[in-house]
């Protein structure tokens, strides 16, 4: 019989088990409060206790099992495993059916059950987190033992010419170069862009929207940032590469410069453009937190508003305003769509932004996308790649975090 | 003292006009955000709203015996040229499902070259004068028409331009969503009523905390990476299909979720859970039959955005395969699938000019649908907003 056919058989025997386990448990249970004993709990608690211990152990026991067999390869058959299974929710059922006494906490029992789980389920997160350190580390480690990591760390050429030959048995994979330094200039150089673009305009939209608009405006702006804010990266990408960047090359024309069309100006202008909705949101949360009494004592001493603005309110929300910045640099920092669509492939070590670069992101997905075994060079280097984002991307993190914390703790606000 | 007095009130005015400066910088930087948002709508509306049309040729269509085998048969070769290619597959496709067919002719309108529907929408074309001069012949007589495009909201992808489509990646959105929705939704609201309402203030529960927040601001590729080499190398979960994808996406999604379920927990105040205590209710029961049904309109707000973005999302599954040519629509959670970003990313890759436009009405449609969803969310938080 086949694995998934017999799946569907245990999952209805044990729901039909179940069922039983609640109908036959309430009507012990309200037998048992009819004669007249008084009960710790209600007949449906009891019900449904019955109904966890039969399926909790049954579910625990395949659960296991699976577990077990993935790990150590299929060496429990399937037919048997889940024939146990079955036959511990049937000693589930009866032995729940027994402790339906008038001395038992039924819903005590329950719900220590049910925190478990929501327990459980939080405890996903961390999984989630292990999982991508646990699977990206891994892969980069066995491509750090192909390629040195110093010169991984150092190097100035990224060609992985034709090192997924040599998996396949035909070459032997020298030759290939795996120097990470131009993708990482490529990559800081479309976010410094970025940066350019998104910190000034965010900024100055959180600092109007927050001091000056009249409440029509703000109602009409902060749900148009909202909407800059939702527009998938792949339509930003699909924007950049064929609108922005064939304008820039106009534009570099008619000035008399000569640009590529795969430039870093084009996704480095749109990436800030998707970021000026992170900084502005976060900078007017901040501004507002700044309380009034600054603001009036420097009326006070009279200075005008903009001065007001320049030099108390903005100084005050400042740890806050950097930490946005640092929460936009590592969005553009790990952007891919953008980049794939409208940067280069070509690793290029070059200051000029006309130029065509190429990102991490860029060679992760080209790693990814090609016809390679797994277990290439090339394929690999997309987990050692990754594991440098993910380090990057998380200390930029942290120190935002730690500086907006700074910040409600100096102004004891609450909801950042 | 007159003097001094005159200096200062040059001070004054210089400060004045440095402060209304201020003002009218920091407004014409929304307005450049205005500006942008502007550009790009219209930009993509004058990409796009062309793919909502197609040319069609209003032939005599030969059901002969010959073309139930090759469908180019049924067309008359002179007109052929302006015709789509996949006649070739379609008619005898037609035949084969109505056997009366046979033998038959008919008058009807079929798909138009790709080329022939950009010439008539005023593109460059490679088409030769001669070609051209028949096209405009036909147009003459009203033979060659541009009409709504059903094609492309009824077929899967395609390498003709003129008979691609966006239905399969719509059922693969629809799938990868519901795959999404079903582990994110209900992992995402248990953690957020542990967190909030159960969890002990120890060293777990802060860990969790800032590992949550971290989730969230990881680069969404390194899910990718991670559904590649946990799902697919480690658990075996066949590629490019709807469960990978949405698997990925959930764990991208959850800590949007959680975040959200928090906020909305947190807005039910104390004084609900100390009254359902004083008549007996169990820790549970309160967060049961009072908390989350109070919290329930948060919730949903929060987990339609979440949704929204998964929605938008295309470099995880590009890592895990969903980028995969898929000319019929998917109907199995296991089959390989595509998604409308991804469709959108493949199409945008092509290099014929058709398939520009294409591309660009497949974001129209994507935007539309994620515009749909952002407004119920806005709606639903007006709606049940509450003040307590």
């Amino acid at each position: 019989m086949q694995t998934n056919q017999l799946f569907l058989i245990f999952c209805s025997v044990l729901l039909l088990l179940g069922l039983a386990a609640f109908f036959v448990g309430r009507s012990k249970a309200t037998r048992v409060r009819a004669s007249g004993t008084s009960m710790y709990a209600q007949p449906d608690q009891y019900a449904w206790f019955t109904v966890v211990a039969t399926a909790l152990p049954a579910v625990l026991v395949s659960a296991v099992g699976a577990f077990i067999m993935l790990v150590i390869g299929s060496e429990i058959p399937t037919f048997p495993l889940l024939l146990a299974s079955l036959v511990v929710a049937v000693v589930g059922l009866s032995v729940g059916m027994m402790l339906i006494r008038s001395n038992f906490h039924a819903r005590k029992a329950i719900e220590r059950v049910i925190v478990w789980t929501l327990g459980g389920a939080a405890t996903i997160s961390i999984l989630t987190t292990l999982g991508i350190l646990v699977s990206i580390i891994g892969e980069a480690l066995s491509f750090f033992q192909m390629h040195s990591f110093w010169d991984f760390i150092t190097g100035t050429t990224w060609a992985p010419g034709n090192s997924f030959l040599a998996s396949a048995g035909r070459g032997d994979g020298t030759g290939a170069e795996f120097g990470s330094v131009p993708l990482f200039a490529g990559t800081f150089m479309i976010t410094a862009i970025a940066m350019c673009v998104a910190v000034p305009v965010g900024l100055l939209s959180a600092i109007y929207m927050g001091e000056y608009a009249p409440p029509k405006v703000r109602g009409v702006a902060k749900p148009m940032l909202e909407i800059l804010a939702g527009i998938p990266t792949v339509v930003y990408g699909f924007f950049a590469a064929i609108t922005v960047a064939p304008f820039i090359v106009r534009v570099a024309e008619t000035v008399g410069l000569d640009a590529s069309f795969n430039n870093a100006l084009a996704p480095g202008i749109v990436m800030g453009i998707m970021i000026i909705p992170f900084i502005s949101s976060l900078s007017d949360d901040v501004i507002n937190a700044v309380p009034d009494s600054m603001r009036q004592g420097s009326l006070a001493l009279g200075m005008t508003k903009g001065e007001t603005i320049r030099d108390v309110v903005v100084p005050a929300a400042l740890p806050g305003i950097i930490s946005a910045s640092l929460l936009g640099m590592s969005r553009a920092l790990g952007e891919t769509m953008i980049v794939v669509m409208a940067a280069g492939m070509r690793p290029n070590l070059s200051a000029n932004p006309l130029e065509e670069m190429t990102t991490v992101t860029v060679r992760i997905v080209a790693a990814m996308t090609g016809d390679l075994e797994f277990d290439s060079a090339e394929t690999l280097s997309a987990f050692a790649l990754g594991l440098v984002l993910f380090a990057v991307t998380l200390s930029l993190n942290l120190v935002s975090v730690i500086m907006i914390r700074r910040f409600r703790d100096k102004y004891r606000v609450n909801n950042l | 003292m007159s003097d001094s007095f005159d200096k200062i009130s040059q001070q004054l005015k210089s400060r004045h006009r440095k402060s209304a400066r201020l003002k009218y910088i920091s407004m014409g930087a929304l307005a450049l955000a205005a500006a942008f948002l502007l550009v790009f709508f219209a930009d993509m509306l004058n990409k796009g709203l062309p793919a909502f049309q197609q040319a069609l040729v209003n032939v005599e269509v030969n059901y002969s015996e010959e073309a139930s085998t090759n469908g180019r048969a049924a067309i008359d070769p002179e007109i052929m040229s302006v015709v789509s290619r996949s006649v070739v597959r379609v008619i005898p496709l037609e035949m084969r499902n109505n056997p009366d067919l046979l033998g038959t002719t008919e008058k009807r309108w079929v798909l138009a070259d790709g080329e022939v529907d950009q010439y008539l929408k005023g593109n460059r074309v490679r088409l030769d004068d001669e070609q051209k001069a028949t096209i405009d012949q036909l147009v003459e007589e009203g033979q060659v028409d541009l009409r709504f495009n059903t094609t492309f909201f009824s077929r899967g992808d395609s390498k003709m331009p003129e008979l691609a489509g966006i239905m399969s990646a719509v059922m693969g959105t629809v799938m990868t969503m519901i795959v999404t929705l079903a582990i994110a939704f209900p992992i995402g609201v248990m953690t957020a009523v542990y967190l909030e309402e159960f969890a002990p203030d120890n060293r777990l529960t802060q860990l969790i905390e800032i590992n949550i927040n971290n989730l969230a601001a990881i680069p969404s590729i390194l899910f990718g990476l991670l559904g590649l080499a946990i799902f697919i190398n480690f658990f075996g979960v066949p590629r490019s299909t709807p469960l990978v994808g949405g698997m990925t996406l959930a764990l991208m999604t959850l800590p949007v979720i959680i975040i959200s379920t928090r906020t909305a927990l947190r807005s039910v105040p104390e004084s609900i859970r100390h009254a359902a205590f004083g008549v007996g209710c169990s820790r549970w029961q309160v967060v049961k039959d009072h908390v989350l049904p109070l919290a329930m309109p948060g919730i949903m707000t929060g987990s339609i955005i979440g949704l929204a973005q998964a929605m938008g999302e295309t470099a995880p599954l590009i890592i895990v395969g969903m980028v995969a040519f898929i000319p019929d629509i998917t109907a199995s959670f296991t089959e390989a699938a595509t998604v409308m970003p991804a469709q959108v990313f493949t199409w945008s890759g092509e290099p014929d000019r058709a398939f520009v436009e294409k591309t660009a009405g497949g974001i129209l449609v994507l935007l539309a649908v994620l515009i749909a969803l952002n407004a119920s969310a806005v709606l639903l938080r007006k709606k049940f907003e509450r003040r307590w």
